[in-house]
């Protein structure tokens, strides 16, 4: 299994002071979910790990070796990314969009085999989008594409998996879906680094958190000692009341103004 | 997969043989099998052989090396509408080749030039649009597009000064004209090899389409496939315009109507680009020389006047 870590990294994210150097060693078997208010640098800490950017300074490790050294395809074999905004400037088809997953794997002049072809239907069926597999991709909904992206990612089956909000869009049932089956994956020991607005998903699927201050501070652990109410006012910039259920502590935001 | 292909060579086999068969003298299928196997009277040997199948060779080649060099503008440019002359890279071979005609050279010369012009053309738009910035789809096309339209006032200005007499061969090799070709075989070879090359990176190609942060992290070197597609791209364009001018056109319609019934799998796309397109050209060539035989089209007449509506059809039917 493939390992991540950071050694004193830097993210660049234009025009803002250094702000706390990332050391995080991320292991097989953890879900991390990365808080933060919109430009904080999540994408750009996505970004920077599956190596798309380059970083301020310091390093990003993969399996002990800088990442920058590393060949594309052999860097898209261990990981692989969801990303926030996706381009179909041509028509494709679901099926199609899925095993382009396998890309890293097959040679110049390997097609798709029968293999490659029933990992895609398995991850399509998994993430209830296998009905649409004859759709062309720009013809279905925000939620269903999204979907599709994520069984791109599970076709490509690398052993760490970065998601640059995964549940935008998804309705709560698929919400749920999407976390079990990452939590499972991680329970496979695969590795999970996603990014999430969603407090009570991170509470409730999270075993470790990363929090993403927009001055460019940062502070990382497990999720039961990081997601303390004080620390996520100051994080958002918003009043919580927190509430227990489900073993889970679940944050609720203050309403303020006169209510309905 | 491999049937459409197929039916395609079958397709631009029958158009070769069409080409052969028409003409100011039209030949019967058994003359034209005797002629092949080495019977049949001298003349039709010559006309055959001599006359009508190298331009029809030339005409395939150019037809094949526009729709195959369409095919990867667009992607490149991730842009189905792009075209092999979008980023001006024919407004340079044609600046090239009006100045080796004003200034009274031989063909040779001309053709030369023409590719000094389109190479030039590539260089300039490419180092225009790298420049300090990156380098973005959006941006080489804005380029592209200016430097298109610079090529065109030098044009203008040129046919201006040119003394009338010297007109019709400009006017000729602007439109497009297949009977400029010399001989096929430098584009042919072009073609094939270009194909045979393009094959195994047609892969890297698909999923490119999908953008190329997205293929980055499938685990292909974007920048690098980048570049050899554009330099692939702007030389088989180049052999096109040096052999039978600028025709318009084939570039954009053969590989936008492959994609609307093939699909978008450059595996496909790509060898059947190069055949669809021969075939087209071939019988649009075929065309301008019978109309109004004896006296001849220019061929890139012959595709505009049946590419637009084609493609406005297409495009007003597309969602």
């Amino acid at each position: 299994m493939s390992k991540l870590s950071t050694r004193d990294l830097i993210i660049n994210v234009p025009g803002r002071p250094d702000g706390f150097a990332l050391n995080l060693s991320v292991e097989p078997a953890q879900v991390w979910g990365v808080l933060g208010p919109n430009g904080a640098g999540k994408t750009t800490l996505l970004h920077t790990l599956a190596g798309l950017l380059p970083a301020r300074s310091g390093q990003v490790v993969l399996n002990d070796t800088d990442l920058g050294e590393q060949k594309r395809r052999d860097i898209a074999r261990q990981l692989g990314l969801v990303f926030q905004e996706r381009q179909d400037s041509f028509p494709a088809t679901v099926m199609e969009t899925a095993l382009i997953g396998r890309h890293p794997w097959l040679s110049p002049w390997e097609s798709e085999r029968g293999e490659d072809q029933a990992l895609a239907e398995q991850a399509l069926t998994a993430l209830d989008v296998d009905h649409l597999s004859g759709r062309l991709l720009n013809t279905l909904s925000g939620g269903e594409r999204q979907r599709v992206a994520i069984a791109t990612l599970m076709t490509q089956n690398p052993d760490i998996w970065l998601l640059d909000e995964p549940t935008n869009h998804l309705d709560l049932h698929h919400q749920v879906k999407v976390m079990n089956l990452l939590a499972d994956q991680a329970g496979a020991g695969k590795t999970v680094f996603l990014c999430l607005h969603d407090l009570n998903l991170a509470a409730r699927w999270c075993s470790h958190v990363l929090l993403l201050y927009t001055n460019g501070d940062a502070c990382w652990g497990p999720a039961g000692v990081m997601l303390e109410p004080s620390a996520l006012e100051q994080l958002y910039n918003q009043k919580l009341i927190t509430v227990e259920a489900d073993g889970a502590t679940l944050f609720v935001p203050v309403r303020s103004g006169p209510k309905p | 997969m491999i049937r459409s292909l197929l039916i395609l060579g079958i397709l631009a086999f029958f158009a070769v043989l069409l080409a052969m068969a028409l003409g100011s003298v039209n030949i019967p299928l058994l003359d034209l099998w005797q002629t092949i196997q080495g019977e049949g009277s001298a003349l039709n040997r010559t006309l055959l052989m001599d006359l009508r199948l190298p331009r029809t060779l030339a005409a395939f080649a150019t037809g094949g090396l526009l729709a195959v060099a369409g095919a990867l503008m667009q992607v490149l440019l991730r842009n189905p509408l792009a075209d092999p002359y979008v980023l001006g890279l024919s407004g340079g071979a044609a600046v090239g080749a009006l100045l080796a005609m004003l200034s009274g050279m031989g063909a040779l010369l001309i053709s030369g030039s023409a590719f000094a012009g389109a190479m030039l053309a590539t260089l300039l738009v490419f180092g225009i649009a790298h420049g300090t910035g990156s380098w973005t789809p959006s941006r080489l096309l804005l380029t592209g597009v200016v430097v298109a339209a610079g090529w065109g006032a030098v044009i203008t200005l040129m046919l201006a000064i040119t003394p009338s007499y010297k007109l019709p061969g400009m006017l000729y090799w602007l439109m497009g004209d297949v009977s400029y070709a010399r001989s096929p075989w430098p584009a042919l070879t072009v073609l094939v090899l270009a194909v045979v090359l393009i094959m195994p990176l047609a892969r890297n190609l698909n999923v490119l389409a999908r953008g190329p942060l997205q293929a980055a992290a499938l685990g292909v070197a974007v920048r690098p496939l980048e570049w050899m597609i554009y330099l692939l791209a702007s030389l088989l364009t180049a052999t096109a315009v040096t052999t039978a001018g600028s025709i318009g056109f084939v570039g954009l319609i053969v590989p936008h109507m492959l994609r609307l019934v093939l699909g978008n799998d450059q595996r496909i796309i790509l060898p059947a680009s190069a055949l669809a397109g021969g075939a087209l050209l071939v019988l649009a060539d075929t065309l301008a020389r019978t109309v109004i035989a004896p006296e001849q089209l220019p061929v890139g007449v012959i595709t505009a006047l049946l590419g637009v509506p084609t493609f406005l059809y297409l495009l007003h039917r597309s969602r």
